[in-house]
Parts: structure tokens; sequence; C-alpha cells
């Protein structure tokens, strides 16, 4: 943690910005002010405002009242021309997304000049820009290979090229939007190691992240939001993870410990099977699994987790090997799945969990929708769906216009609020829930784990596959990790340390782990 | 200084005014064009529309000219809400018309109660048959359906002449390429007395409905817009995605054979090889000025077939060339497309900066 930098100028400041969707008011009045070379951490619940924040900042979403002022080069705030990306890139802006923005089909280094080449001339300013990208690399070690194509590219690899590419164009103030959510803890340090370096000499970053422990090591500033207000800023220096997890909903937050365990029969039940292609392909995994335990997967996206999914899901049939899930032997199709008892959480909720252009309500009973009582000889009965949605909406909280309202209307978390209402409807015997808080807030994270604890007290097996240690220790009753699609034997959580477990992650052997990892 | 901002949720009123206003725009632009070519833009405008709803004449004419649009409409809108792009609705519906030729010139013979929905049927079910090898093709192979039903179009076409000129010609022809008429008990009734307007409209005008419902009420429509919104979501959720894509395919393709079949057996007779001036592909414009709403294709269609037959009564009058009509359907689809940009955003005035 860095002290804070003495006075030093502002580069950006939002006054009074408010920005209301019809009956949604999602900013209310906030001021941000933004110093040269300052870190400051923006929080909040989803739904908060934090996205729309950003989005009228750089020119996506036009504030209802209030402006945004950027400091000229001779230092003096100036308004910037609001509801245009390019007066946002101009005035020296760059943004981070949380889903990258990259051509996939270029390479790291085409992908840095995309936008910064006139559409008409010779590549003439190429060797200068490589040069310039690489003496950036040096400087600040974010280490990417820029003559591969970003579709080989690895997901932290590839958030250093969107960082490069942000940096590549005079930028002074730099918005990451969750930048830790993908990465392991050691390419998470890296990647602080060079906002620190980048800060040092001047840049003024604005880091929105969920994780508190991020937070507290990063920033030098914290600036909460909730339900659209700025309820706290106030330097990091003597803050810690209650408090703030205290000013982001407004409530003590409970300390999460998994509840103990009394296992039933065995709900899944895999024996050497392989399965899917590529690199997430899954190698000889063994893995059993009991009604009322919670196993975690503990891994980096993309190292197989997506087959051991699908199988479970009914999206994958095994190559080889023997899978028995809730006694059905053999490979089936997702509907199957469901009737037998299986719930799941899709872990692209935006690919595989939802119908964005669909209603709240047909979302809900999506999966349910041949059945009594939702319809009947084929025909919908809207009377059972809406009842059946009005009262997921009140169980789960799902913050929506209405049960009518087309679901992409809705935040990321009251989305996965819904989905989760979809996943564990009729009591399933085995929830698959595939990084089910990837994007939450805290609050909406509680949720989520108390809902899975509650299930596996019910009686459910819980197959929590997850890249955050902090949720796989908070519910998990055993853990195996995964590392280029093979599965460790599962160990006792409690027997486990958070580094044995990131190691494993990296593909390092563990003890903890014994021979097979 | 003027912007685009994103809106939520676009009103009711909003989602019918926009398609109207760009109507207007589009006759309103077609007219610019006119007035170069040194037509009397005044009382073209005046004949246009005298020929497409002056009289009791000119508006059975635009209903008859609706009635295979309302049905290629609901192919193309069924079929493009469910991302199945079916670009070959002008073969279902000769492969339609074949079909109820086939059977309704001789083959067999009944009762009109009888003959009146066979002839129907089996238009429908040729041209859904005819869609099953498409649809099959993308959702087992994902072959691209708009290579596969664009190009049918020229094969079935090209099989309807063979037919025509072997197997189904008339023998009373007089050697004209050209089918045995349809039976008297197989033939639609009119609608009005001395004029061409035939139940076929009916049939359509209950087809847009049943579509409509079918869409929203039923498990299978509601199987179809999953699968248009989002297949891999659809898919995880359990629904069946490809065969709902065939289902969707063969539904389409059978309101397009309804289509063909009803211009045979409702307006024309008996088979010849121009029986469609294009109503496969015109119907892709009359699904995407409805929006995809199937309830929409019904005054979509009726636009479209004012704007044809109105153009023909003033290219009489007026000697201009009746491809005008071609410019005032294109125009007006150009027109709804950027009108759609405003159901999804508002333009907003902000301060200069």
């Amino acid at each position: 943690m860095s002290a804070p930098p003495p006075v030093a100028a502002s580069v950006l400041a939002l006054r009074g910005i408010t920005k209301r969707f019809g009956a949604l008011t999602a900013n209310s009045a906030v001021d941000l002010t933004l110093h040269k070379g300052e870190i400051v951490a923006l929080l909040g619940e989803n739904g908060a405002g934090k996205t729309t924040l950003m989005n009228i900042l750089f020119g996506h979403y036009l504030a209802d009242e209030g402006e945004v002022l950027v400091a000229s080069s001779e230092g003096e705030l100036r308004p910037l021309p609001q509801g245009s990306p390019q007066a946002a890139l101009d005035a020296g802006i760059g943004m981070v997304h949380q889903h990258f923005t990259l051509a996939e089909n270029l390479t790291g280094f085409e992908n840095v000049l995309l936008g910064l080449e006139p559409l008409f001339g010779l590549a003439r300013g190429r060797r200068a820009m490589r040069r310039s990208v690489e003496a950036l690399i040096a400087r600040t070690g974010l280490s990417a290979r820029l003559d591969v194509r970003v579709a080989e590219l690895g997901v932290g690899e590839r958030q250093r090229i969107e960082i490069l590419k942000a940096l590549s164009r005079r930028t002074r103030i730099l918005v990451l939007d969750e930048p830790t959510a993908v990465l392991t803890p050691q390419e998470a340090e890296g990647l602080f190691m060079a906002l620190r370096t980048l800060a040092a000499e001047g840049l003024s970053i604005v880091f929105i992240s969920h994780k508190l422990d991020e937070v507290l090591a990063l920033s030098q500033r914290l600036v909460v939001l909730r339900a659209g207000r700025k309820v706290a800023d106030r330097p990091t220096a003597g803050a810690d993870r209650a408090l703030i997890a205290r000013l982001m909903v407004g409530e003590e937050v409970e300390v999460e410990r998994p509840a103990p365990v009394h296992p039933g029969p065995v709900a899944l039940d895999l024996a050497h099977v392989s399965a899917g292609s590529g690199r997430t392909r899954l190698i000889e995994a063994t893995l059993a699994l009991q009604q009322g335990e919670i196993v975690g997967i503990a891994g980096v996206s993309g190292n197989g987790q997506s087959s051991l999914a699908g199988l479970v899901a009914g999206l994958l049939r095994p190559e080889s090997g023997a899978i028995t899930v809730l006694g059905r032997q053999g490979a089936a199709s997702p509907a199957e799945r469901r009737r037998d008892g299986v719930g799941r959480l899709a872990e692209d909720r935006h690919r595989d969990g939802m119908v964005g252009d669909m209603t709240v309500e047909e979302n809900l009973v999506i999966e349910r929708r041949g059945e009594m009582p939702f319809s009947r000889l084929g025909l919908l009965r809207s009377k059972a769906i809406r009842a059946a949605a009005q009262e997921a909406i009140a169980s789960y909280d799902i913050r929506c216009p209405g049960p009518d309202a087309p679901l992409r209307l809705l935040s990321g978390g009251n989305i996965q609020k819904l989905l989760l209402a979809r996943a564990l409807a009729g009591g399933p015997r085995l929830i698959l829930a595939n990084q089910p808080t990837r994007g939450l807030d805290v609050g909406a994270t509680v949720g989520v784990h108390r809902r899975l604890r509650e299930a596996a007290e019910a009686g459910a097996a819980v197959l929590l596959i997850s890249e955050d240690l902090d949720e796989l220790f908070a519910l998990s009753h055993r853990i195996a990790v995964i590392h280029a699609g093979r599965l460790t034997p599962v160990v006792d959580a409690a027997k486990l340390s958070a580094a044995e477990i990131g190691l494993a992650m990296a593909g390092e052997a563990s003890s903890g782990f014994g021979a097979a990892a | 200084m003027i912007r685009f901002e994103p809106r939520a949720q676009p009103s009711l009123l909003l989602r019918i005014a926009i398609p109207m206003v760009a109507a207007l725009a589009a006759l309103l632009l077609s007219l610019i064009i006119l007035a170069l070519t040194g037509a009397p833009t005044g009382r073209a405008i005046g004949l246009l529309f005298a020929g497409a709803a002056g009289s009791v004449f000119a508006l059975t004419e635009t209903l008859t000219r609706a009635t295979p649009l309302i049905l290629t409409g609901l192919a193309a809108a069924i079929a493009f809400r469910s991302r199945l792009w079916n670009i070959g609705a002008e073969g279902q519906l000769y492969a339609g018309a074949l079909a109820a030729v086939a059977i309704g010139s001789g083959a067999i013979e009944g009762p009109p109660w009888l003959m009146m929905p066979l002839v129907c049927l089996a238009g429908a079910l040729a041209g859904g048959l005819l869609m099953l090898g498409p649809a099959l093709l993308k959702a087992k192979l994902s072959v691209d359906e708009v290579v596969t039903t664009l190009l049918l179009n020229f094969v079935v076409l090209l099989f309807v002449q063979m037919m025509l000129e072997g197997p189904l010609k008339d023998p009373m022809g007089m050697g004209w390429p050209q089918s045995a008429p349809i039976l008297d008990e197989a033939a639609l009734p009119k609608l009005v007395a001395q004029m061409r307007l035939h139940a076929g409209l009916v049939i359509a005008l209950v087809a847009a409905l049943l579509v409509a419902s079918l869409q929203r009420a039923t498990v299978l429509g509601f199987e179809m817009r999953a699968v248009g919104g989002n297949a891999s979501a659809a898919g995880f959720a359990g629904i069946p995605v490809a065969a709902t894509l065939v289902k969707t395919g063969f539904i389409s393709g059978a309101l397009a054979g309804l289509a063909g079949a009803g211009e045979v057996v409702g307006l024309k007779g008996y088979l010849t090889s121009d029986l469609s001036p294009g109503f496969g592909y015109a119907g892709i414009v009359v699904a995407m000025l409805a929006a995809l709403e199937p309830l929409a294709v019904v005054p979509a269609a009726i636009f479209i077939a004012g704007i044809f037959v109105g153009a023909d009564t003033m290219s009489r009058s007026l000697g201009v060339s009746n491809y005008f009509a071609d410019l005032v359907v294109a125009l007006s689809l150009l027109c709804v497309l950027v009108g759609s940009l405003f159901l999804r955003y508002r333009l907003r005035r902000v301060g200069p900066a």
C-alpha cells in the first residue's frame, strides 16, 4: 500500500452526474475527482451504478445532469464533450473492459495499432510504434507476445495486450473494469506491479473490482457507490474488508464458513473419463460427489472445466471412462439431466444462460416450459408462468422493471439471481455451479453462496467450479484442482492452504494433492 | 449538436408509428425521382392512390395481390424469428402450386368440401417438404441455408418448366406450356361478385392469426423464439435446437407453399411458369417491414401490394415505367431499416461542446 501523493493536480472531475433509465436512477448527483498519478478504487454492488458512471465518462451514455471535466495539456480543467467516445479518447481516457475488445484474428501488435493508423495511409509509423510498445513492455513488465494471433493467447496475455493498446494512445486516465476477474493470483500480482509503476509515472487509474483484498493492496483512495449515490470517498489507509463491505451493502456481511457435512448417496461419479477437445479437453478424470457436500474444482479458466461442466450439464458425451449422474449411466441430453434433478448454472451466462430479448418470466421457466403447470397440450399457461415468476422475483430479490421486461435490461447480478432461481427450481439433487459469482459484487456473491449452502444442507450435491480461492474456501468441504485437463484427487478443504492451491492451479506439483497433480 | 442515445424499451406506439412514417418517407423520396423523369407528380400520386384503393375494383385488386404476399411474408417472418434465413419462399411457392395442380386438375375427384382443403394442404405439404432439406442440412451439418434455399429456387422453377412441358402439360392447351385447369370443385370461391378477389385472402388472414398465436401462446413458439434469441442458451436450457429449426423450416415452407396453391386454385386456375412475379422475394421485404411480427405482416403486405397495383395504373396513364413500384418497395425497406435505428436509439440535443 503506497502513501497518498502530496497535493497533485486534478486530471478528471465528474460533477453532479445524474443518469436515469426510465424509473430507475442509475447515478444520482455523483461527484468524482481523480488526481495525477493516483489509483482510485471504484466499488459498489451490482446495479450500484459503477458501469453507468464509467460509460458516461467514456461517452457511451449521455448524463441527464452534471458534467465531465478533463485537464487540458496546460493542466486546466475543461468540459469534455459528452456522448462522444472519440472525444474521450482524444482527451486521453482509456478503458479496459471486462469483456475484451480484441480482434482475435490479428496479432497482439496489430490490435495495439488498430484505430491508431490512418485508414488510407502507409504503415510508416509502424516501426516507431513497435519500439514504443516494446519500451512500454520493458518499463511496466506487461509482457505479451506481440506477433502471435490473439486467438492463441491466454486470458492474462490478452488483458496485457488490451492494456498496452489503451496506453499506446497518450492515455492519462486508465479505467480498468474488474481486471483480475480472469487472472491467477500470480498474474494479478504482476498486473498490480505494472499499475503501480504506471501510476508513479503519472498515470491516473480508476480500478473497478469486487475483490476487497486487491482494492486494499492497490488503491490509495476508495470511492463507494450504493444505489447510484456516492456513499464514501476516503483514503484506503485505515480501511479494512469489513468496513468496505459494510459501505457497499449498507449492512454487516456475515463471515463465510462451510457448514458441517452429512454426506448422502453418490450423486456424481466419474471414473477415468476423458471428453472434449483442444485446450479444454478433460483427461482421465476421476471424481465422486455425494449428496449434501460441496466439492470445489479450483483452476484457471480454460483448463478443462468447460468439458467437465459439459458432461454434467448434458452438453458433452464422454469419450472413454464411466460417468454416472444421479443414477443415469453415460451421456444424457440437457433436458434429461434436468429431469433427473441436475440444476445447472452456465459458466458464461450471456452465452449459455440467458435469452436477452425474451422476458424475465420466459427466461425463468425456459427449462420447464413443457411441464405442468406452465403448459398443457403444448399451450403455454401465462397465469401460471406469471405467478411463478413473481414468486421467484420476490424470493430471490431480482430487481427488474417487471416479469415482462426483456432480460437484457437487468444488471449482471440480477441476471445471475434469476439464473440461480431457475437452476434451483424444483429442488435439484445435484447442482452444477460453474463460476457462479464471476463478475458479481459482494452483496450478490453472499446471496449466491447462501443459496448454494442452503441447497447442500437440504441434501443436494454441489459441484462448484471456480477460480476464486475465497469462494472455494468459503463453500467447499473438499477441493480438487484442475490443470491442463487433469484433475487432482479431492482433498479435505481444511487441510489445504491458498498457496498450495495456487501452485497446483499454475501446474506445479504440490504435496497437498499427492502425486497425481 | 444532436446525438444518438440507446433506448431501454420502445413503446408500442413507437413500434407502430415508425414503420408508417418510414413508408411515407419512402413515398416522398420516390416522388423526387418521379419528378426528375418529368412526370406530373401531383397527378402521378393521385393515380397511384386511385389505382391502389380508389374504387371497389382497385381495392379488390390490391387485396388479391396482397394474398400471396401475406403468406410469403409470414413464411419469412416465422423463419427469420428463429434465425433460419429461408430465402427460398419463391421455390416453395412454386412447389406448392405444382402440388395443387397435380392433385386438383383431375387426378382426384371429389366434392368441393373435400377438394378445396385437399389442394391447399397438398400445396402446404409440398412447400414444407421442400424446406425440410435445407433445414435439416442447417441443423445437422451447419450448411448455410441462405445458399441452399436460394439455389433451390432455380431448381424448382426449372422443374416446374419441365413438368409443364411434359407430364403436366395441358393436352387442350394449344401447345402452350401450361397445366390442365383446376377442377371447379377444387377452385376457391370468389369473395366479391365480378371481382378476382378470392377466399385465399381469408386463408391468409387466418394463417396470420395462427402464426401469431403459435409464437405467443405455444411451447413450440416459445422454443422457436428462444432458438432465434440465443441458440446456445436455448440448447443449455434443454430445448432441442436442431429439431426446432427443422419444425420452423417446415412451417415456413408450408406457408409459402400455401401461397402458391392459393394463386393457382384461387386466381389463375392453372399453372404456368410465370405464376409469381417474385412473391417469394417480396415476402422478405414484407416481413422486414413488419419487423417479423406476424400480425403486422398483413398491413405490410397490403401496403406493398397497393404500391404494385397502384403503380401499374399510374404507369399505364402516364407512361412512367412500372419499375417505379420496385423503387418504392426498395426505398420502403431502406427507410424501415433506418427507422429501426430510431426504435433502438433516441435523438438527443446536447449543448455545444
